[in-house]
């Protein structure tokens, strides 16, 4: 089924509204194998709705959605099984309050992915020291800081296998020097996963994107390659936020 | 005096142990099917469709809407006249747990809605069906912070159930009124029946107290001590 030279992800003409309120209003791109695309824009644009679209948590009115060639929008789909191929990186973590962080990382393992508890354990174990944290492994989340947190946050979504991580503002809700750890974990993962990450972090928009997509009102205004979009860009709002967001969060540094 | 009040305790013994085992049945037996009862509204409340959601509400308002007397006579008195009889020990369990169903639900209901949402997004992104994030995710945290109050709820199941009395039940209050008619001191027997209510409810309130210092973990609930002031 999968075959290498298929699109990984595909997303296509994605509508999405909240009352009267329309967040989406047609957006399509599509993402290969272990790319990574960060995704920015100004608040409000619709970017984390995006996310939640392409893994159903808030399923988009209209529009479709593929990953591997599956169609995760049509409801016949089994959608927990796309899930587990999707990994989600949250804002503001969600960790399961009550497990350590090694269970954090194996309970998908145990009750998905029905794997014994001592194999998942050991795996659990293997991505919490991918992210530097297997000292950490018997604390609760209430005991680790927000770096450590969100690194337990993605260790959680490599623990699947996923063939696609989002990511959801992964560091807009940690200490600035907290940031350069979560940071760094994302960047080893470059190229051995799809990574979409929405971010304000310019840095490393630049340095390790391999696309960047500018969303504004709901709609992507522009996209490609960091050298293009930094130096080159085609419209003249995708210029302005990009030398305004440049100037706010510096974008030489962190990447 | 004394040696009199301690003669008449020891002769007094035997029936008041025995209404004491009913008032830990009627106790135990409706705290803990009204438990499974209260995990079964409250989910219905939070996640069940229309359908079900207004079952449960009915369900909870209709007693809490009523007096648990009033609920008891009906199961006890009432249903005979439909040909559906119970003993009362039965109708009383049966009264109790529904009962403290209901009650247990709105706790429950509430603990469940207090874990933040994004725990339930954080399961369903792993791949977890609805049932799967609400048993491995939502209950565990949800049973922890409902623990003081469930602590509440089975101090008042322990005194309350004397209330079966009414309906025939020997249980322990309704034993200390056997004794009082037969040898009118009720001063003393009411005093000693009163006793033993304050050593059962501060023996278990501790014990639900240690329950919850084990079962405590950073972050959730902080397992607050609920002191017998605040009963």
């Amino acid at each position: 089924m999968e075959d290498s030279s298929m699109t990984m992800l595909e997303v296509k003409d994605v509508y999405k509204s909240y009352g009267d309120v329309a967040i989406l209003k047609g957006v399509s791109f599509t993402m290969e194998k272990d790319e990574t695309k960060v995704i920015i824009g100004p608040s409000g644009t619709g970017k984390s709705t995006l996310l939640r679209c392409i893994n159903q948590l808030s399923p988009p009115d209209k529009g479709h959605v593929w990953l591997n060639g599956v169609e995760i929008t049509n409801p016949k789909s089994n959608i927990n099984k796309m899930r587990e191929k999707i990994g989600f990186v949250f804002q503001d973590f969600n960790l399961f309050n009550h497990l350590t962080a090694l269970r954090n990382v194996s309970i998908g393992l145990e009750k998905v992915k029905k794997i014994e508890k001592e194999a998942a354990h050991k795996r659990a174990m293997q991505e919490l020291s991918r992210v530097g944290l297997e000292a950490q492994a018997g604390q609760y989340p209430a005991q680790l800081s927000g770096g450590q947190k969100q690194r337990v946050g993605i260790a959680r979504a490599l623990a699947m296998d996923p063939d696609l991580i989002l990511f959801d503002e992964p560091t807009s809700a940690l200490d600035p020097e907290l940031i350069g750890d979560v940071l760094d974990v994302m960047k080893s993962l470059c190229g051995k996963v799809a990574m979409l990450v929405v971010t304000h972090e310019m840095g490393f928009a630049r340095n390790v994107a391999d696309e960047i997509i500018f969303m504004e009102g709901g709609i992507i205004v522009e996209q490609g390659s960091p050298k293009e979009m930094f130096t080159n860009a085609k419209m003249a709002r995708t210029r302005e936020f990009l030398g305004r967001i440049g100037a706010l969060y510096g974008d030489q540094e962190g990447g | 005096m004394a040696a009199d009040f301690g003669q008449f305790f020891i002769n007094s013994l035997p029936d008041l142990l025995s209404g004491l085992g009913n008032t830990l049945l009627l106790t135990f037996v409706s705290i803990t099917v009204g438990f499974f009862l209260g995990i079964a509204l409250a989910l219905g409340r939070v996640y069940g469709n229309k359908i079900v959601n207004g079952f449960c509400v009915g369900y909870i308002e209709l007693i809490r809407g009523t007096p648990l007397l009033v609920q008891l006579f009906i199961i006890y008195f009432g249903l005979p006249s439909v040909g559906i009889i119970f003993t009362p020990i039965q109708a009383a369990l049966l009264g109790l747990a529904l009962n403290s169903g209901a009650y247990q639900a709105e706790y429950l209901r509430g603990a469940i809605q207090s874990v933040e949402t994004g725990q339930m997004s954080a399961a369903r992104s792993l791949g977890m069906n609805k049932l799967q994030s609400i048993q491995h995710v939502i209950l565990p945290q949800a049973l922890r912070i409902s623990i003081p109050a469930w602590s509440n709820e089975f101090i008042y199941l322990l005194q309350y159930s004397s209330i079966a009395y009414i309906i025939q039940v020997s249980e322990l209050t309704a034993e200390g009124k056997f004794i009082a008619a037969q040898t009118f001191r009720y001063l003393e027997v009411f005093a000693m029946i009163a006793v033993i209510y304050l050593l059962l409810t501060i023996v278990s309130t501790e014990i639900i107290d240690r329950i919850a210092k084990r079962l405590s973990i950073p972050g959730i609930g902080a397992a607050k001590r609920v002191s017998l002031r605040d009963i």
